[in-house]
Parts: C-alpha cells; structure tokens; sequence
C-alpha cells in the first residue's frame, strides 16, 4: 500500500517510521505556537496523501517555497485513512506568517491539510466506556485515543463505584476535525474491543 | 369504513384474545378461533360467540371442542396469526400463514417470525396468492409505522429509528430516575408485569432487533432480504448505574435504540439527549422517520399490549381491499 510513499521517503523519514509505525499518530499537539510573535517555531501539519507516487514530494515544495524549514516527516505505514489516504506528519519551523503561508499554498496545491499547528477542532462527540477499565490500563486506552490524529480527548470522567477493579464507567468527550467523528467513534470502538469494553455511542447526524 | 370480515384468529394470548374481544367493534366477524390445543369454528357466517370462547380460555384453558387445524381451513377472509414469535423457520406463524395464502385467503400477522426471518418466503408465497399479507402490529404495537412507511413510500424513507421494546425501556429510564440497579429494576418489572419470567429477549436486544429487521425489509422493498443473523444487536445487560449517572450529569441519557435502514440492522444501547425525542420514559415506544422530501416523522405511543396490539391488527384488516 505504501510503496509510492517509500519511494520518495528519506531514510531518517524510514527509521522513525518503523519506531512509530504501532501508533495512530502521534506527538503532542500542545508545543506548537508558544514561541514569542514573530520567532520561528516549530509547528505539526499532518496530512493525508492519495497512495500515489509523486504526492509526498508535491506535498513539500510549498514548505520550503515559503521559507519553513523542513524538520522531520514521519508517515505511518500500514495505517490507511477509511478515506484509503496515507496519514503523513511533517515538523516545519517557520514564523507564525510564514506558517499560514505554508498551510494555505499545501492547501490551494490540493492537499488534504487535515490539521495544522494549533488549528481547532471543529466537532465533538461524547462516548461512554463500561467494563474493567482500570485493569485494562486506563491510561493506554485514553493515550490511544489522544495518540488519533482524528481525535482529541477534551474531557474525561471516571465512575468506579465498586472501586477500582469492578466494573466502572467513563465518560469521555472527544473532539475531533471537521466531519472526523464516524473515524474516532470507530477508532475508539476498536480499541474498546480489543479490551473487552462496551462503548455506549451517541446518535450522531441529527438523529434523536 | 370497509366491509366487515370473517376473520379465523389463531393464538388465544394477549393478542389473539383482544382481537376477538373488539373485532366486532370495528365491524368484523370472528367465524374460527384457536389456541394450541383446542378451536372453536362457527356454523355459520354469524360467527362464534366470542364472549363464551374467552371465558373458557379463562376458565378451562381451551377455547372450544373443535380442533386447531380445523379453524386454519375455516372459511374466513383473513387469518389473524398470533401464534408466538419463533427464530429461525418461524414455526408454527409461518405455515399457518402458507396455508392461509394457498387458499387465497389474506394473512394479518401480530407474530414477527414470518417478516423476520421468512420475509422473501411470505412474499414468494403472497405473489402467488389472491391473498395479501399485513404486519402492522409486529412493529411498534399500537402505533402506526408500516403503513406510514407504505404512505411516504419506502424509497422516500432513508432510515428508521426508535425505542421499539417497552421492557428495556423501562428498565433503563428507572434505571436513570432512581439510581437503582439492573437487578433491581428487573425484578420491579417483572412484579408489575412489564417483563417476562425469562426476559432474554427483551433485555439482550432481540426484540427491537426483530422489529428492525422487519422495517429494514419493508424499506429495502425486496432489493435485499434481511433476518435477524443480519442485524449487529448488543442489550442492555452491561449497562451499569454508573454509565448513566455519568449521562445523566451531561444531560444525557442512554436508550437501547433501534436502526434500519436499507444497508443494515443496528440495536444497542445509545447516549441521546435527555430532552431528545426518543429519549421517552417507561415502556412507551417511539419510532423516528428519516423522509427525502418531509423531514423527521416521530411517531410515538404504546408499542405492546393486548388491546393495543390488536388494534394495530384490526387497522390492517380495514386496510385490506
Ligand atoms: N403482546 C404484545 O403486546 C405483542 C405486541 C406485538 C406483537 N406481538 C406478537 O403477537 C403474538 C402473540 O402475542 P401474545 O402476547 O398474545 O402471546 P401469548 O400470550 O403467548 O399467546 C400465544 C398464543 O398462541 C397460541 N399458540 C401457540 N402455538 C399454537 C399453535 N400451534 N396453534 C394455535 N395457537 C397456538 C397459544 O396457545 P395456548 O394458549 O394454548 O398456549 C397462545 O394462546 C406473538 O408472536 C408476539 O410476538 C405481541
């Protein structure tokens, strides 16, 4: 699936690909844009690329173009979008204008910018999580989730009333990108089966 | 208002029993009624007495000296089938139905196995009949679903939803009410009535399955055939007090909630709104219409119930031409 994309791939883009080929993105969003105005920064785009050849280096030109300075690109193998796309994160130090300029020329070139730097999550979506949530490590649940380029976990509550090693419920609010819910609600329906979860999901759509 | 009918009712339950208690009311003729084991057929298109056939269920369990298979060759209009809902062959409703149909007599069905699990059969066997086959009371009780779907039209409906059994509804709204237990409330509803001694099939889901399944069929109008292997059905059995305490400080709350649509089948429990429309109380049912050209339809009320339940099949009896 990917070989278009490791045709054109670096070789240090190669090796952290195989460390961090297991997760579903990655790299905190939170260390963007906290350098003072104007001093470059380093900045997270990710992207989804069509499995074409050609696409990931049409995807960097207007990085250096606008004068960023190409960091890092890291593109998980075997992990396919449902949209059949190649999630690729790119690390850009650029100024805050510099940074815009980049995001809207990927952006008018036709690349799918799914998120950039601090860029808001546009929708939300609450889910509960029942079972034995602590003795299926809780917090790697939660990491995987937040690990999701499509989602983000903007509000998490536990209730173990049996304490901690019965059955306990939580209640997660996630948000996630523009039209992205359906993908984090199945990603988050995954995991939860792989650990033996039950997931109560919301209606979403209208429905209700 | 329709010419009245004589109608044969097989099954002398909840249903079959209102059936043949208001049938007159609305202008029909009971002229053969059977339970498993017994049958009372009319002389005559004056038709049975109704009132002594019920007080002899009631009395001595059989409904008369005749036989059941007598009533199914009876010479009636429609069979009423109310026989119990079984998986799999749909066994006894669906022969009943057949040879109802082979005799080009119309079919009136409350048991949901035929239009479940059999649903191309009954078709197959409908086209070649005179007769025709009705089912308004196996989807939401009393209230009005199939024939609203056949009067939008099933291809200007996308998608139908709802709380469809009243059973696992109630347990989950005293559930949220009162800060009690599954177990608990299980058992409070079985006291009242509101479940069964053996409540599996409403509390795993099954049920409300059966019922989306069979509007899944009428909205897929033959183009694909579904049965209850087809729908991803999970109950209300995991849901634990804790999970809607944490709803309900969201303003939320969770209902075992039903989807069909022409791609597939989906029942489990959901986080809807509290204020939501299908976020009723108690064993109410309620059933949300996706239209092309009309919006949103709810359409709620009670979904079980003798009385209730054969009104629905009385309704489909005036519609037959
Ligand atoms: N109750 C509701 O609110 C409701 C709502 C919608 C649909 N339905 C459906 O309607 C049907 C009837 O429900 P119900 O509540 O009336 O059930 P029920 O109270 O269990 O009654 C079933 C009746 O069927 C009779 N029966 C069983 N096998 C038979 C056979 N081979 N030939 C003739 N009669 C036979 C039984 O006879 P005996 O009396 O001799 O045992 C009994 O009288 C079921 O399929 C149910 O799923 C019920």
């Amino acid at each position: 699936m990917t070989s278009a994309l490791n045709s054109e791939s670096e070789t240090d883009a190669e090796s952290d690909d195989r460390t961090r080929s297991q997760s579903c993105g990655s790299r905190g969003d939170s260390d963007v844009d906290t350098g003072a105005d104007g001093q470059p920064q380093p900045h997270t785009i990710r992207l989804e690329l069509p499995d074409q050849p050609g696409q990931l280096l049409a995807a960097l030109e207007p990085i250096s173009d606008n004068g960023g300075n190409l960091l890092s690109i890291f593109h998980e193998r075997g992990n396919v979008t449902p949209r059949g796309r190649i999630p690729v994160e790119v690390d850009v130090e650029a100024t805050p204008d510099r940074f815009d300029a980049i995001v809207s020329a990927l952006r008018d070139g036709g690349v799918n910018v799914v998120q950039a730097g601090a860029e808001h999550y546009a929708e939300e979506v609450v889910v509960l999580l029942v079972g034995h949530l602590v003795d299926t490590d809780l917090s790697d649940t939660l990491r995987r989730i937040e690990q999701c380029p499509a989602a983000s976990i903007a509000d998490f509550s536990l209730n173990a009333p049996e304490g901690r090693t019965d059955t306990s419920s939580a209640r997660l609010r996630i948000a996630t990108r523009a039209g992205a819910t359906a993908e984090a609600l199945e990603m988050v329906s995954d995991i939860a089966e792989e650990k033996e979860l039950h997931v109560v999901e919301p209606l979403t759509g209208g429905a209700a | 208002m329709s010419d009245g009918k004589r109608l044969a009712v097989v099954g002398a339950g909840a249903v079959g029993g209102s059936v043949v208690d208001l049938a007159a009311e609305y202008g029909h003729t009971v002229v053969a009624f059977a339970d498993s084991s017994s049958a009372a057929v009319a002389g005559d298109d004056s038709g049975i007495d109704a009132a002594a056939a019920l007080d002899r269920k009631a009395d001595e369990g059989t409904v008369g000296d005749a036989d059941p298979d007598d009533a199914l060759h009876a010479d009636y209009d429609v069979l009423v089938e109310a026989t119990p809902t079984t998986l799999g062959d749909a066994e006894p409703g669906f022969s009943h139905l057949q040879t109802a149909l082979e005799r080009d007599r119309h079919v009136v069905l409350a048991n949901k196995g035929p239009v479940a699990e059999r649903y191309g059969d009954v078709r197959d066997l409908e086209r070649n009949s005179a007769g025709q086959v009705r089912f308004e009371a196996t989807v939401g009780g009393a209230i009005p679903i199939v024939s609203t779907v056949e009067d939008l039209s099933p291809s200007h409906v996308t998608a139908a939803r709802g709380i469809l059994n009243g059973t696992a509804n109630f347990i989950l709204s005293r559930m949220a009410a009162e800060g009690i237990d599954y177990e608990h409330v299980l058992a409070e509803a079985q006291d009242l009535g509101v479940a069964e001694a053996d409540p599996t099939f409403d509390v795993e889901g099954t049920d409300a399955a059966l019922k989306c399944v069979i509007l899944a069929n009428v909205l897929s109008e033959g183009e694909r055939e579904f049965t209850l292997s087809d729908a991803d059905v999970e109950g209300i059995t995991n849901v634990p007090g804790s999970a809607l305490e944490l709803a309900a400080e969201d303003g939320r709350t969770i209902r075992l909630v039903g989807e069909a649509t022409r791609d597939g089948i989906r029942v489990g429990p959901r986080l809807v709104p509290q204020n939501a429309a299908l976020a009723v109380t108690g064993t109410r049912n309620i059933v949300q219409l996706e239209t092309t050209h009309a919006g949103q339809l709810n359409l709620s009320g009670r979904g079980a119930g003798g009385p209730e339940t054969a009104s629905a099949v009385l309704g489909d009896v005036g519609r037959l031409e």
